[in-house]
């Protein structure tokens, strides 16, 4: 009795809107590689967190004054008068640097398994856009406390856009909306973090997802999961049903669905983070000063400059080739640089081969080094600039370059591994 | 690509016509979003260049005017300081001004327009505190030199050009801030000569 009311609901809602078919083709018949990895946590992880800002977003929005004259007050208020406030901005404040954890997880996922190359660029290239906006969006964000590192950071990047020439001057005005940081700055930064760039957040995501669902998943081996049709034994094919969308024109082959195998297999992988993500917060909400650094709690004083200015550590690679360029023009434009050859990737690398395991000795090197480099800039942009810490990160900011420059090269006749025919697990 | 069987020419030239025209008025419609971005009434008010009014100026005195939320230093050197400034070069870190921390026109040995006439924002350049003038004490601080800037906060020294000694936490010049004179005695804060 109950189950036929149930059915015959869904059947009503499925005469109107495709629910069941949407469920069907996105989650319990979507056909995911059977081998993936440790390393395919994060998308899902991502997702996570991105609900947790907007949710906690919108409730500190209940409790904060975005003008000058509030907002540094309206913080104390949070953390101390409103009930469960300090969690709600903890989990807010830390969730912005889990944020970067899992997705800079996620980019490697995809550098090392070649998951932006044919035919999935376009998954990189929204994926990439998710990463530009999301670094907008936690630098309007980190403005809004109003504390000191707030505004002499804002103070710091802004100043970077009077770089460009002839226009720079009159650039960082009307961002700034006055001729210093100011309420007019706050206020425009807080639209901007509440409202604008979540919405271009979240339609992105949806695009990342649709992109990524049209030509369906890579997997650690970078061997494609879907044959010719008719040329797949019944027992590579195995015994899923996937969506028409899928099956239809092709042979899928060491496939599971999503739904129920990799759902159930990412809850283990969230409770995993949240256990992680929770001791943050409880234990080492400040992360050292560096998840909130010491100057902010102290109010914006445009008349007293901190000691040192430090970004937030997601920032500090790309702040750290900034300061290894001597000349301040050249700087930005390699500061821009080195996020905007990230949209090239996919054809910067011309080899077939997509997966690490399959690939030269040369590419493992390359990597290797490349990552060595990031993390080294990172450390180096949280540090003060002393002639020493300034070479090397010179150096740092070579090799974070010559990664790509080289990857051109090589990748054009590169001596690669025969690929498995199966996906292997 | 499109659907359109019949007078397709026609309705070509339609939708590219619709389109053109739509877009001008999509660009109208952003000049009130663009715009709304630059600094209010309020702010441009604030913000305002001063004028200050110098004909009463004592040789080696030192006048505070304040432009957006700053002190600014006007300063009359006398000819003494003027001489004392030009023997400095080796104890300071920037002698030459090489840093872009003034106006052009003010990118020369005594960085002012007039050589008497010394303008500066009275924040130093280390972590903004306002250094204090010694106008005849100064060689406490740095042997030999009469006069000068010193900030009682973490003991950096300026010259009475602005420009930094050695061996203290700040890492340049004082900021001269746009300025030009409107007459003898009248310098007006905050614009170049010749901006509207």
């Amino acid at each position: 009795m109950l189950k036929k009311l149930v059915l015959d609901g869904i059947d009503w809602v499925d005469a109107r809107i495709p629910m069941t078919d949407t469920w069907n083709k996105h989650l319990a018949q979507y056909p995911t590689p059977v081998n993936f990895n440790f390393w395919y946590f994060f998308g899902s992880l991502a997702m996570l967190v991105l609900v947790n800002q907007i949710l906690t977003g919108i409730w500190l929005t209940m409790h904060y004054n975005p003008s000058a004259e509030g907002a540094f007050a309206s913080i104390e208020y949070i953390m101390r008068d409103v009930p469960y406030g300090w969690l709600l901005r903890y989990m807010h404040s830390t969730g912005a640097s889990a944020f970067f954890v899992v997705i800079y997880l996620h980019m490697f996922r995809g550098l090392i398994y070649g998951s932006y190359q044919k035919p999935r660029e376009l998954i990189w290239i929204f994926g990439m856009l998710i990463f530009l906006v999301l670094m907008a969006e936690a630098f309007m964000g980190y403005l809004l406390p109003w504390g000191q590192m707030s505004f002499w950071g804002a103070q710091v990047i802004i100043s970077l856009f009077g770089a460009i020439p002839i226009v720079g001057d009159d650039l960082t005005l009307w961002i700034r909306g006055d001729y210093v940081i100011s309420g007019a700055t706050l206020n425009r930064f807080f639209a901007l973090h509440v409202v604008a760039l979540p919405l271009a957040l979240v339609g992105l995501v949806f695009l990342h997802i649709i992109a990524l669902h049209e030509v369906g998943s890579n997997n650690p081996d970078g061997v494609e999961i879907k044959q010719k049709k008719g040329t797949a034994s019944e027992e590579a094919k195995g015994k899923f049903v996937f969506h028409e969308q899928y099956s239809g024109k092709k042979d899928i082959i060491d496939a599971i669905p999503f739904h129920p195998y990799f759902t159930v297999k990412d809850i283990m992988g969230v409770s995993f983070f949240l256990f992680c993500f929770a001791a943050v917060i409880f234990f080492m909400p400040e992360g050292g000063g560096y998840l909130l650094e010491a100057p902010n709690f102290e109010a914006a004083n445009g008349l007293k400059t901190p000691d040192h200015i430090a970004p937030v550590w997601y920032y500090t690679p790309y702040y750290a080739i900034l300061r290894a360029i001597p000349d301040k023009l050249i700087g930005v434009v390699f500061f821009g640089g080195s996020i905007a050859i990230l949209f090239l990737l996919p054809w910067l690398d011309r080899c077939n081969v997509k997966s690490i395991r399959y690939r030269s000795w040369k590419h493992k090197l390359n990597i290797t080094q490349f990552i060595i480099c990031f993390i080294v800039l990172g450390v180096l942009g949280a540090l003060p600039a002393t002639p020493l810490l300034t070479t090397v990160a010179q150096v740092a900011s070579v090799g974070y370059f010559g990664f790509f420059i080289a990857l051109w090269v090589y990748s054009k006749n590169e001596k690669t591994k025969p690929l498995p025919t199966r996906l292997t697990h | 690509m499109s659907n359109a069987p019949d007078n397709s020419g026609r309705r070509k030239f339609l939708t590219l016509t619709t389109g053109v025209v739509g877009a001008v008025g999509a660009a109208a419609v952003a000049v009130p979003f663009v715009k709304s971005w630059s600094p209010s009434e309020k702010a441009k008010a604030a913000g305002a260049p001063v004028s200050v009014d110098i004909s009463k100026i004592q040789p080696g005195q030192l006048i505070r005017v304040e432009w957006r939320g700053k002190p600014v230093w006007v300063v009359s050197r006398t000819q003494k300081v003027l001489d004392e400034l030009a023997t400095l070069d080796s104890k300071l870190r920037d002698p030459a001004s090489a840093e872009a921390q003034q106006p052009d026109y003010a990118t020369n040995a005594l960085r002012s327009l007039k050589s008497e006439i010394f303008l500066a924002v009275g924040i130093c350049t280390h972590l903004g505190c306002s250094p204090t003038y010694l106008p005849d004490s100064f060689s406490e601080q740095v042997e030999g030199v009469e006069s000068g800037f010193f900030c009682p906060c973490h003991g950096s020294k300026f010259d009475m050009a602005g420009r930094v000694f050695q061996n203290v936490p700040a890492p340049l010049n004082l900021v001269i801030p746009p300025h030009y004179y409107i007459s003898d005695t009248q310098i007006l804060i905050g614009q170049d000569k010749g901006d509207a």
